[in-house]
């Protein structure tokens, strides 16, 4: 599967300000990360803002935020503000597809966006972060026991 | 009695504010007494009382076999969760793996890492019991579910399930 490049912008950009949420980096400081365009980079990121991913903060040491909930928000939500997953519509059939051979060829490829589909919304950013970090060492299971005491007794009050 | 193995405290949740006794996050085998607690945990969880399968399940799992595991999550002498899994070997060629059948958090614990834990626990006894790999089988449109496996790190692994409809 191959992303577009606004798209594979748009996660590179959700996920590093998702790795420290109270950051604000300047679109340029983004661009620089990843070696992209700085003005694609900003149209990708007034999309992000419309969808409530990103928050633009203006004036000096202005920049972008990330404001959505890293682990619910997933890769497929990113991707489909940019372009769909999967059979792109009844309007648009290709030559074929409606012969016989082309609704077994259909069946095949639906099989893999499916698939692709079921990946990409099970992916959060969280999860994606994860990803990124998977160098580091991995917690030992009694601190993420100590994480979810921590947890449970923050939601007790 | 627990059915095998020993209890874990693996975790300190908070005092209690009249006795400042810390109270605990508590992994342990699932005993007898649970199953009807069991029961009640998936039937919220799934909306389907399944009374009959978990009592065959529960005397599979947690029937003392060394490679089979029924895990119980209790905070404050509550269960508030299970987990289910077994080492399998050498189906579909595989070496020893572990298998996570089931896991379930009581809804109102969610969201503060108690399946990590579980999974955790779980995990360690496939360890010890000499497996290498985790995994576990999902619907496709399972969403939460396979958000969580991934979140602990699962991936997409070497086999893929197929299935065909029976003619009648």
């Amino acid at each position: 599967m191959r992303l577009q490049t606004a798209t594979r912008i748009a996660i590179f950009a959700v996920v590093e300000l998702a790795s420290a949420p109270e950051r604000q980096l300047s679109a340029a400081e983004i661009a620089e990360r990843f070696g992209i365009s700085v003005n694609h980079l900003a149209k990708v990121l007034r999309t992000l803002g419309r969808a409530g991913l990103v928050e633009a903060l203006r004036g000096v040491g202005g920049g972008y935020r990330f404001r959505g909930n890293a682990k619910r928000v997933t890769l497929l939500d990113v991707i489909l503000l940019f372009e769909p997953v999967g059979p792109s519509g009844e309007g648009d059939r290709e030559p074929g597809s409606e012969t016989v051979e082309g609704r077994a060829l259909r069946r095949v490829l639906g099989e893999i966006d499916d698939i692709a589909r079921a990946t990409l919304s099970s992916i959060s950013i969280a999860t994606m972060l994860k990803l990124v970090a998977q160098q580091e060492v991995p917690p030992a299971p009694e601190q993420a026991g100590k994480r979810a005491a921590k947890a449970l007794a923050d939601a007790a009050g | 009695m627990h059915v095998r193995g020993r209890t874990s405290i693996i975790a300190i949740v908070h005092r209690k504010a009249d006795t400042g006794t810390p109270a605990a996050v508590v992994v342990r085998p699932a005993e007898a007494s649970d199953l009807s607690t069991i029961v009640a945990l998936d039937t919220e969880a799934t909306g389907l009382s399944k009374a009959a399968y978990w009592k065959e399940r529960f005397a599979w799992y947690a029937g003392g076999h060394r490679d089979r595991f029924f895990l119980i999550a209790e905070h404050e002498d509550e269960p508030v969760g299970f987990i289910v899994g077994e080492v399998r070997a050498w189906e579909f060629g595989s070496p020893p793996s572990g298998w996570v059948f089931a896991i379930t958090v009581k809804s109102d614990a969610r969201l503060h890492g108690l399946g990590t834990v579980l999974f955790d626990a779980l995990c360690a006894r496939f360890r010890k019991a000499g497996a290498r790999h985790v995994r576990t089988m999902l619907a496709k449109d399972a969403q939460v579910l396979m958000s969580f496996f991934r979140s602990q790190g699962m991936m997409a692994g070497p086999f893929i399930q197929l299935e065909k409809r029976l003619a009648p």
